[in-house]
């Protein structure tokens, strides 16, 4: 007989898990090879038709920085949230939300007042929008002990139909000629673009001072250090007389801050109105949860493992044209990495061994 | 016809990563007996009990049921052979009703209409043991007696003769503990046998026919009940007359840091654990707790430092009112606090050694700001702890789950220490300590005294206890037995006070 024994890992080097993560992707890899081989394609063609499509051309690099801004944003707030394990699935209606807040400030000021004013206006607008959407689920968890996986997906949902309703009612634009969708925010908001791509370059720059920031909150604040000790060991922060609640709110409206602020920078970067909310946000939210565990929960590591990712969306799209597969297939290659992900982490801190016995 | 008329364990020993739990131990029951097992918590007790009904193997010795030898690999086998047991945790499906519990654990429910097929069976049962039970009710919604109960007709419905019951008695209320008595003694009229294990003398003398002690994995004596007395018992348990140790220096105590009044607390199943408790502890002074493990002692612990609610009364440090107040208020009056629980409460496994060494302190001036932490500052005391009190680590940048449990506990001992409480609330600070950092911390809570610290000390050991303490309390079932002076020449009865049996007033004591 066979059996199968787990035990800790302890003294896990750097090396080991960065091996790690390289081993996970490339299985993830195979396996995703063999889905494209069922589909009738030639897996070898299409993995470099992805990464080709995405960093191989001088438009594609474009294309994949554009898509790496929000990922960046959303996956550099979830890693805090993460770190003090809460699951926070909701990234994507914090962005939505934070792009209702960021129209309803540009289209209200907008004409108004001058860019340098209106521009901060509506990135604050948008981290309060994102953010007060993200400490919802936080009060319902520690109030009413709700799991906040449930409300934070709940929510996304509830998020959404909000901005439908708003943009077929009440917000629906007059020069849309009864099409769905808001007027187009004033020229004063819209943010300006690297020249010849669709980079918002105020947003990437953000994008970037928000991880690097959020390294330094995570790693040498008060706050970052609670959060690390909630998250390791909810007893012991107990025991420590951390404040549950104010440490929750925080993160959360940090979480869903950075989410609404990508938000910002999609509506104002990019569409210059509200629109469905499936033309806002390519399921961000979401990939940005991939985003922060291939980056270890380290938001330094989100702007790398943003760009790889928003790499795989921009060849998903480029192999979607070139070989005629279905838009789920970016879904599927996300949602595979990301399981081999999470089991290579379990590989990493756990040891297997066989023990092969015979009865007697 | 009972499967088993006579079950006997014959030099049973086992031991567990080279320290023994059991050394030849021999015990024989006989059909009809309530046999008594006695000793304190860690006497080798559950594991002799866990050996009997297969979930270890013995090192060496042997099982017979009527003479023949036998192998008992797994509780399923043990089953067969007419053994059951009711864990001093009950195994219940909580949200299922009870016959649906009871259809789970029974061997020959079938598989369609489970309930229905042994409901006349389990009902017959009930009758015959006056077991009074609502087979409809679900798990969540009995008392911790009736759920008891639903363990017992488990274990007879598979056939047990033999019934192994842990602690039974530490979960129950008075009542419910007349009602266990009486289903016992039943059991005992149609032919079971029983073993039950207790600390409670009492108990023992009430229940059981015969009686084993056991001490530090031997067993130390046995004796009918009929033909021995408390005394001689808890002797036994505690296993040497009591030896006051004065090379404590003499201290004159300074004033008042901390007073308890009246306080009660709920445990973790809802009862009331933490009875009616007052107290004062004054500088100086070093304050034992001596009992038995699960008397409320870890209870009153986390009371006293805000982890767990207080019911009703109040705590007063420096007359300062900090009745449930959070735990870094209460931290800030000049309470330290080593829990019972070090691994569940006292670190975070994945953070670095510097990241734990700061756990409780990290708000303090010297360690942060208002938003940074001073990581410099930090890693120097870790240095300092982790060398004063020899952790043994290859560096400070080490996950601390790495690290053995004694070493842990030395960090945790080093970073509640090292800030010069007003007071240390100390749970079982030695427990897993090897000999040498045992003296080492006993000598430093003396020189914590010395600099005029106060200190609650919470241990099971007695030699411990009576080495340190100026004043100690026996602690049972949530009530104090006795507050008197370490050289009080009444504690030569300190076996009996922690088994519930002898009880001195404060009032009868002034006198």
């Amino acid at each position: 007989m066979i059996k199968i024994k787990t035990t800790d890992r302890y003294n896990i080097t750097t090396l080991r898990s960065f091996m790690t993560n390289i081993l996970s992707l490339f299985a993830a890899l195979v396996v995703i090879g063999i889905i494209f081989l069922i589909a009738g394609v030639n897996p070898f063609y299409a993995i470099s038709e992805i990464f080709s499509g995405s960093f191989g051309s001088f438009y594609g690099i474009k294309e994949t920085i554009t898509k790496a801004i929000p990922l960046i944003l959303i996956g550099a707030g979830l890693t805090l949230a993460f770190r003090a394990k809460f699951w926070n699935i909701g990234a994507e209606g914090q962005m939505l939300m934070g792009a209702v807040f960021a129209t309803w400030t540009g289209l209200t000021f907008g004409e108004a007042l001058p860019s340098y004013i209106i521009v901060p206006l509506i990135f604050l607008a948008g981290f309060i929008g994102g953010g007060l959407w993200g400490i919802i689920p936080a009060i319902l968890k520690i109030k009413y002990a709700i799991n906040e996986v449930i409300s934070t997906l709940m929510l996304n949902y509830i998020c959404a139909e909000i901005l439908t309703l708003l943009i077929v009612g009440p917000w629906k634009g007059k020069t849309r000629f009864g099409f769905p969708g808001t007027d187009n925010l004033p020229d004063s908001a819209i943010l300006g673009l690297i020249p010849g791509s669709r980079i918002h370059y105020a947003t990437l720059i953000l994008a970037v001072i928000c991880a690097i920031v959020l390294g330094v909150i995570i790693y040498k604040t008060r706050f970052g250090y609670e959060a690390r000790v909630v998250g390791e060991n909810p007893d012991a922060g107990r025991y420590a007389g951390i404040n549950f609640l104010k440490t929750s709110l925080i993160l959360m409206a940090i979480s869903g801050g950075l989410a609404g602020v990508a938000g910002v920078g999609e509506v104002a970067g990019i569409h210059h109105h509200l629109g469905y909310p499936a033309s806002i946000s390519s399921g961000y939210g979401f990939t940005a949860i991939i985003v922060a565990w291939l980056a270890k929960l380290n938001p330094l590591y989100t702007i790398i493992s943003g760009i790889f990712f928003a790499g795989i969306l921009v060849g998903g799209d480029a192999i979607q044209i070139s070989l005629g597969l279905p838009a789920a297939t970016v879904e599927i290659v996300n949602g595979t990495l990301l399981i081999f992900l999470i089991m290579g982490d379990y590989f990493l801190n756990h040891k297997i061994t066989l023990q092969f016995s015979f009865k007697h | 016809m009972k499967k088993i008329q006579r079950l006997e364990m014959r030099s049973i020993s086992k031991s567990f990563h080279g320290i023994p739990a059991n050394q030849d131990i021999n015990l024989f029951i006989e059909s009809g007996e309530i046999l008594g097992l006695l000793g304190e918590n860690g006497a080798g007790k559950t594991t002799l009990m866990n050996i009997l009904y297969g979930l270890y193997q013995p090192d060496s010795g042997q099982i017979k049921i009527n003479d023949k030898t036998i192998r008992i690999n797994n509780p399923v086998e043990s089953i067969t052979h007419g053994i059951g047991m009711v864990h001093q945790h009950f195994m219940l499906v909580q949200n299922h009703s009870v016959i649906e519990n009871i259809a789970l654990a029974y061997k020959d429910t079938p598989f369609f209409f489970p309930n229905a097929k042994i409901k006349n069976k389990v009902e017959q049962f009930s009758k015959n043991f006056d077991f009074h039970i609502d087979l409809t009710k679900k798990v969540w919604q009995l008392s911790a007696g009736e759920q008891q109960r639903v363990e017992i007709i488990k274990a007879l419905l598979n056939g047990a003769d033999l019934l192994i019951l842990d602690e039974p008695t530490s979960v129950l209320t008075p009542r419910e503990i007349k009602e266990l008595i009486f289903i016992l003694r039943e059991m005992k009229a149609k032919g079971h046998m029983i073993i039950f294990i207790s600390h409670k003398l009492d108990e023992i003398m009430d229940i059981c026919d015969r009686v084993m002690v056991l001490q530090k994995g031997k067993i130390v004596g046995s004796a009918d009940t009929k033909n021995t007395d408390k005394n001689s018992l808890a002797r036994m348990m505690v296993g040497r007359d009591v030896v006051f140790n004065t090379t404590r220096e003499k201290l004159t105590k300074g004033k008042k840091t901390l007073a308890v009044e009246n306080i009660k607390v709920i445990g973790d199943k809802g009862r009331r654990v933490v009875k009616n408790i007052s107290f004062e502890l004054f500088e100086n002074e070093i304050f034992g707790i001596a009992g038995v493990s699960g008397n409320g002692q870890r209870e009153l612990a986390e009371a006293i430092t805000g982890i767990r609610p207080i019911f009703s009364g109040k705590v007063k440090m420096n007359g300062k009112d900090i009745t449930n107040k959070s735990p870094r208020h209460i931290y800030d009056n000049g309470v330290s606090h080593v829990p019972e629980e070090r691994i569940r409460f006292g670190i975070a496994p994945g953070l670095y050694l510097f990241d734990n060494a700061i756990l409780k302190q990290h708000h303090l001036k010297k360690f942060s700001n208002w938003y940074f932490l001073n990581y410099s500052q930090i890693k120097n005391h870790t240095r300092t702890i982790v060398k004063k009190f020899k952790v043994s680590t290859h560096s400070i940048n080490n996950q601390i789950r790495n690290l053995s449990g004694g070493n842990i506990q030395k960090l945790i001992l080093g970073r509640e220490i090292s800030e010069q409480p007003q007071l240390l609330v100390a749970s079982h600070p030695t427990y897993g300590l090897d000999v040498g950092a045992t003296e080492f911390l006993r000598e430093h809570l003396l020189e914590l005294r010395k600099q005029g610290s106060a200190i609650l000390l919470f241990s099971e050991d007695l030699e411990e206890i009576f080495e340190l303490c100026d004043r100690i309390a026996v602690i049972f079932d949530g009530e104090f037995m006795a507050v008197l002076d370490s050289d009080d020449k009444q504690f030569s009865d300190i076996g009996l006070m922690m088994a519930g049996s002898k009880r001195i007033d404060p009032m009868e004591k002034q006198k």
